[in-house]
C-alpha cells in the first residue's frame, strides 16, 4: 500500500514509483504533503486509500499538539475518538467458527495459545497493543483525516485532547472505561456508561463476552455444512469466498 | 452573529455570578435537582443532575448508560449479515438509515457496489426513515411546551410512512432490509403510488405544524434566543446534522461527501438558520422534512430498472483493511469505522452515533439557563437514547 515516511518531502513521487497502476488521490496526497510539512516529525507513518480516506500515525508525545495544529489548519469539526486493542481475542468468535468451538475458549490450553499471539496492526502500523484513533473533518475543505497514536504499554497514557476539542471529553471517558487508556490532562475522567464499581475494561480483547461463554450461540446451526460442502467442510468454508456463487 | 455571542456571554456571566453568589457570599450549596432517568422529557432514560441556584442552573451533568447495550463488543462475535439486525436498533426511529453506512463500509472493503436500482431504493427508504424520525420530533417539541395537538398529528401521519416501510421490508421499526451488495427484495406492487400519496400527506402535516406553532406567541417566547450554540462551539463538540445547520454551518454529508447513494441525481436544498437557538433547530428540521418529501418524489420519478442485488459470495468474508463511512442520518452524522482481518466478522467496529456528540454539549449549554428551558433545550437538540448509549 502507499505509505510515506516523514523524511520524504514529496510523497507523490515515491508513491507513483511504487505502484503505477494504483488509482491516485491527488487531493489527499496534497493534504498529506501539507500536513507533513505542518506537523514535521510528529507524523510517524501515513496511508492513503484513494478516494476514501487519509490515515496519519502521530507520535504519542505530540498527540495533543497535532490536534491543535490540525484545528488551526481548518480541521475544526471533531468527529470521534476511540481506541483499539490489536491483540487477537483468546476467545475467538465464540461461535464455533474458524477459531474455536463453542465453549472452547474456556479451556486453558486454547486460551493460553492465543493469549501469546502478537498484535497485528492495521493501516499505518504500530508498535503497541493499544492504539487510539480519532477523526477530524474540515467543513471548509470538505475533507477529513483519521489520526492514530500508539499507547505505550507501560503507562497506557495518551495526552488529552480536551483543551483543543471540548467534544473529546466524553469520547475520552468512554475510551478510558472501555480500554483502560489514561488521558493525562482530562478534567473529569470517570465512567460514562458503566456503573462506578464496574471492574475490567469491556472492549479489551481479553475481556470475555460472558453471555457467549455460558451459553452457546443459538445461531450455531448456521455453520452446519451445506449439502454441497459435505466432502470437506473446512476446505469448503475456506474456498467459499472465492466461489462467488449467489444465493 | 454578534447577537448570538452577546446572548451567550450574558448567559455565561449569569452562570458565573450564580456560582459566586452561592459559594462565596451566602455559603449555601445550591440545590441538586435530579431529572430522570424516568422522566417524560428525557425521551427514554437520560438522567441529568443539575445544580440550581433558585431557578438558574449552575452546573449540569448528564448521566448516560442506563441503556448501554455494548454494541461495539457484541458485533465482534457476529458475522457481517448478523450485525445488520443489531445496528438498526441504535436509533430506533431512523431504523433504516442506521444500516446504510454499515453496509456501505463493508461494500467499500469488499470492493463491490450495489446496482443502481438498489442504491436509489436505499436512498428513498433512507429519506422515509428521516421523515418518520423527524416527524416525531416536530410533534414532540410541542409537548415540551405544553401543546398537545402537534404530537397527535405527528403520530397520525408518521403511521403512513411506517406502513410504507412495512410494505417494502416487512418491518415497521426494524426493516433489516439492506444486504451487503444490495437489498433483500424489490419494491412491492403499487408501492410507488402509495408513497407519492404519503409524501403529499407529510407535506400537509408540515404545513399544519407550521400554522400551529410558528408565530405562536408561547412557542416563539420559549424557543427564540434559548439555548444558543455558536458555530465554533458546535464544531468542537462535534455537533452534526440539523443541530449544526441551525447554527449556520452549511454542511450536509448527503451533498458534501461522495456517496454511491442517489442524492446527487436530484435537485434539493440544504437548509440552514443563522440563529443557533432552539427555534432555529426546530425550523431547520421542519424544512428538512419538506425537502425529504421532495427528494423522495424526484427519486420515484427517475427510479431506474435493473437488478437489486450485486453478485456476492454466499459466505461473506470482508478483506483485510479499515474503512470509515458516515452518512447524514436524521439525527446527524452516523458512521462506522470497520477494522477487518479478512474474517466473516469484523475485528473491531467503532460506532460513531450522532446523539452522543449532540448531547455532550449539554454541560456547556445548560450553564446559566432556567429550569423550564432545560426541557425545551433537550427537546430541541433531539436525541434518541439508543443513539447515545449504543
Amino acid at each position: 500500500m502507499s505509505s510515506a515516511d516523514t523524511e520524504q518531502t514529496a510523497p507523490d513521487e515515491t508513491e507513483a514509483a511504487e505502484e503505477e497502476a494504483a488509482p491516485r488521490d491527488e487531493a489527499r496526497e496534497a493534504l498529506l504533503a501539507e500536513l507533513t510539512g505542518l506537523l514535521g516529525d510528529a507524523v510517524v507513518d501515513s496511508h492513503i486509500a484513494p478516494g476514501r480516506e487519509l490515515w496519519l500515525r502521530i507520535d504519542t508525545a505530540q498527540w495533543a499538539r497535532a490536534a491543535e495544529v490540525l484545528r488551526q489548519a481548518g480541521f475544526t469539526y471533531f468527529c470521534f475518538l476511540s481506541g483499539i486493542d490489536w491483540k487477537p481475542s483468546p476467545f475467538g468468535k465464540s461461535e464455533g467458527g474458524s477459531v474455536a468451538a463453542p465453549g472452547a475458549g474456556e479451556e486453558s490450553g486454547d486460551t493460553g495459545a492465543a493469549a501469546d499471539a502478537e498484535p497485528e496492526h492495521g493501516y499505518t502500523g504500530g508498535a503497541t497493543r493499544f492504539q487510539v484513533f480519532a477523526r477530524l473533518h474540515s467543513i471548509k475543505r470538505g475533507i477529513g483525516v483519521i489520526l492514530k497514536a500508539d499507547v505505550p504499554d507501560d503507562t497506557l497514557a495518551v495526552p488529552s485532547w480536551t483543551p483543543v476539542f471540548a467534544g473529546a471529553n466524553w469520547h475520552e471517558r468512554e475510551t478510558w472505561e472501555m480500554f483502560g487508556i489514561d488521558f493525562p490532562g482530562h478534567p473529569d475522567l470517570r465512567n460514562i456508561y458503566l456503573p462506578t464499581e464496574f471492574e475490567g475494561h469491556p472492549l479489551r480483547k481479553d475481556f470475555p463476552l460472558l453471555s457467549r461463554e455460558v451459553k452457546p450461540w443459538p445461531g450455531i446451526v448456521d455453520v452446519e455444512p451445506m449439502p454441497e460442502e459435505e466432502a470437506g467442510d473446512a476446505a469448503a468454508a475456506e474456498g467459499a469466498a472465492e466461489e462467488g456463487d449467489t444465493p | 452573529m454578534t447577537a448570538i455571542t452577546d446572548r451567550q456571554q450574558l448567559a455565561y456571566i449569569a452562570g458565573q455570578a450564580a456560582e459566586a453568589r452561592v459559594n462565596v457570599e451566602l455559603e449555601t450549596e445550591g440545590m441538586l435537582l435530579n431529572i430522570g432517568p424516568q422522566h417524560p422529557a428525557t425521551h427514554g432514560t437520560l438522567r441529568i443532575v443539575v445544580q440550581l441556584d433558585g431557578e438558574q442552573v449552575i452546573a449540569a451533568d448528564p448521566v448516560c448508560g442506563y441503556m448501554h447495550r455494548g454494541y461495539e463488543k457484541l458485533v465482534e462475535v457476529r458475522k457481517y449479515p448478523q450485525i445488520n439486525t443489531l445496528v438498526n436498533r441504535i436509533d430506533w426511529l431512523g431504523h433504516f438509515a442506521n444500516e446504510v453506512p454499515f453496509v456501505l463500509a463493508a461494500e467499500q472493503l469488499m470492493e463491490i457496489e450495489a446496482p443502481e436500482r438498489a442504491q436509489w431504493i436505499r436512498t428513498i427508504l433512507f429519506e422515509l426513515s428521516r421523515i418518520a424520525n423527524i416527524a416525531l420530533f416536530l410533534g414532540d417539541m410541542g409537548v415540551q411546551l405544553g401543546a398537545l395537538t402537534p404530537v397527535f398529528f405527528a403520530f397520525r401521519d408518521r403511521e403512513h410512512v411506517l406502513n410504507l416501510m412495512e410494505a417494502a421490508s416487512g418491518g415497521r421499526f426494524h426493516p433489516n432490509f439492506n444486504r451487503i451488495g444490495g437489498l433483500k427484495d424489490d419494491l412491492p406492487k403499487g408501492w410507488i403510488d402509495e408513497t407519492r400519496q404519503a409524501m403529499e400527506r407529510i407535506r400537509r402535516f408540515c404545513d399544519e405544524l407550521e400554522t400551529l406553532l410558528m408565530g405562536n406567541e408561547i412557542f416563539e417566547a420559549r424557543t427564540r434566543g434559548i439555548g444558543v450554540i455558536p458555530p465554533e462551539i458546535a464544531q468542537s463538540y462535534g455537533l452534526s446534522g440539523p443541530n449544526l445547520r441551525a447554527s449556520g454551518v452549511d454542511w450536509d454529508l448527503r451533498r458534501d461527501v461522495p456517496t454511491p447513494l442517489a442524492w446527487q441525481h436530484v435537485d434539493w436544498k440544504v437548509w440552514t438558520h443563522p440563529d443557533g437557538d432552539s427555534f432555529a433547530r426546530y425550523w431547520v428540521r421542519l424544512q428538512e422534512t419538506r425537502e425529504a418529501t421532495r427528494i423522495v418524489d424526484q427519486l420515484l420519478d427517475g427510479l431506474p430498472s435493473g437488478p437489486i442485488m450485486a453478485k456476492v459470495p454466499r459466505i461473506i468474508k470482508v478483506p483485510e483493511g479499515e474503512a470509515w463511512v458516515s452518512t447524514e442520518n436524521p439525527l446527524g452524522e452516523m458512521g462506522y469505522y470497520i477494522v477487518s482481518k479478512g474474517d466473516t466478522g469484523p475485528f473491531r467496529v467503532k460506532i460513531r452515533s450522532a446523539s452522543f456528540n449532540n448531547i455532550s454539549i449539554l454541560p456547556w449549554l445548560l450553564k446559566g439557563v432556567y429550569v423550564p428551558d432545560i426541557i425545551t433545550i433537550l427537546g430541541s437538540l433531539y436525541f434518541i437514547l439508543g443513539d447515545i448509549d449504543r
